[in-house]
């Protein structure tokens, strides 16, 4: 139908790369990243998951007084930090099957990609804790409150209006990085695009269309954090 | 364990390595210059070249990096000739290197931004009054500020572009992670594998982990300067 409708643009023989026929036959393979799209979505919100979980955890045990506990979570942060996300996926993807342990690429992506971001996480956590003004904690406690209340009621609900921006900047940046799974040959969104574009030759209309979809994603979530931000801070100023 | 680290691989490695250091290096170059052009116009351009930067901006930055190496891969060739001084062998790697720095001139405009944002505009209006032209007042009193503001922010991003130009495997360039994926694929034993990925690791964490030590130096050293 499509092809119909754009009839007197298209020109098979063209080589331009952006070529409108090239446009119209990407367009019939849509189910190639439809498929990548609901792909990426499911690792992106499984990584998450575990981002958070990691990233809570680690967040308060970096701000916690066990200097054992913060050592730890110090070692975890620095070591997913710096090195690349793509050794860590290939750790899990080759070093993990001669143990017996055999994960298919879904995990993998969820494993590694939760895990790395869980780090970043625990840093943007901790960061929000400790923004959190000492005489808060001391208050807190003054009133009896044990150290999980004091966590519960005072201390997170604040922590959560100050970390929303760089957390939602995390998952913008989780969500780029699920691309990663290219190079292991996971079903994702990149991937798929890839493999198409290697086929059909349409390199240009794939990578375009693979960007829109990506775009709708991100960019929202970019949008809210910044949107946040700017209130935050206009807050933070009329007080 | 001494067949997995012999010369070959070694030096196999170490081409790879060198290959990810002039990528990082020269990927950073670029997009700090094409960084600061393009703060610079989203904050004082006119109306449609404010617009087309922060198009440009948020297009790049909201999608992955590997899709727009794939991309200058793909489809700068047709566009463009490869440059003279580029040999064929490392055609891809310099496509590859051009979709890194547009990707990257992406988040380095950002942190320019920040960095243009926060001089105050009193600084603006004192140059005017000492009768500096727009380009002098940026070029001599914004801009120096704006960089010693945003140096800390910048390294972390250095420390992000040595990390990334590890997607660049995704490719089949040369460089360290897609060296150490040839040298993985052949290997069996778990502590051979181990021993392969300990020891790249260590290489990205050692130049990384120096980088982020000196982001710290700099930035306590830097915190009561203003």
């Amino acid at each position: 139908m499509l092809r119909d409708f754009l009839a007197p643009f298209i020109d098979e023989q063209s080589t331009n790369p952006f070529a409108v026929s090239k446009f119209v036959s990407t367009l019939e393979h849509a189910e190639y990243f439809l498929s990548g799209f609901a792909y990426t979505l499911s690792v992106s919100f499984l990584a998450l998951a575990i981002a958070l979980i990691f990233g809570t955890i680690g967040g308060v045990m970096a701000t916690s007084k066990s200097k054992i506990l913060r050592a730890y979570t110090r070692i975890y942060v620095e070591i997913f930090q710096n090195t690349p996300l793509v050794i860590q996926i290939f750790f899990l993807y080759f070093a993990l099957p001669p143990l017996g342990i055999h994960l298919d690429v879904f995990l993998v992506g969820v494993l590694g990609v939760g895990a790395y971001h869980g780090a970043y996480v625990s840093e943007v956590v901790r960061s929000g804790i400790q923004s959190v003004p000492k005489g808060q904690f001391e208050a807190a406690s003054s009133q009896g409150f044990t150290y999980v209340q004091q966590m519960r009621y005072i201390i997170v609900p604040q922590t959560i209006k100050i970390i929303l921006p760089p957390l939602t900047n995390q998952m913008v940046n989780l969500i780029k990085n699920t691309s990663v799974l290219l190079i292991v040959a996971g079903g994702e969104l990149m991937y798929q695009a890839d493999i198409y574009a290697g086929d059909s030759l349409n390199y240009a209309p794939a990578y375009i269309i693979a960007a829109i979809l990506y775009f709708i994603i991100c960019y929202p979530l970019a949008y809210f954090a910044k949107f946040y931000e700017d209130r935050l801070k206009k807050a933070h100023l009329a007080r | 364990m001494e067949n997995v680290f012999n010369i070959q691989n070694l030096e196999f490695l170490f081409k790879g390595l060198v290959l990810s250091l002039i990528i990082a290096l020269a990927t950073c170059v670029i997009s700090v210059i094409l960084g600061t052009f393009l703060a610079i116009t989203r904050n004082y351009g006119d109306k449609i070249s404010r617009k087309l930067a922060a198009f440009y901006v948020e297009v790049f930055r909201n999608s992955p990096l590997l899709l727009w190496m794939l991309a200058a891969v793909f489809v700068l060739p047709s566009f463009f000739p490869l440059p003279s001084f580029i040999s064929n062998d490392y055609a891809s790697a310099f496509w590859g290197t051009i979709g890194f720095s547009l990707y990257t001139s992406s988040v380095m405009a950002e942190i320019i931004r920040g960095g243009l944002n926060s001089v105050p505009k009193g600084q603006f209006e004192a140059a005017y009054s000492q009768g500096f032209s727009s380009f002098f007042t940026l070029f001599y009193i914004i801009l120096p500020q704006a960089f010693r503001k945003a140096i800390p922010s910048m390294l972390s991003q250095v420390v992000t572009t040595v990390k990334d130009t590890s997607f660049l495997a995704g490719l089949q360039i040369a460089e360290l992670t897609y060296q150490s994926k040839i040298l993985l694929a052949q290997l069996k034993s778990f502590e051979e594998i181990l021993a392969m990925l300990a020891l790249v690791a260590t290489i990205y964490f050692v130049i990384c982990f120096f980088l982020s030590v000196l982001v710290r130096y700099y930035e306590k050293k830097t915190a009561y300067a203003f």
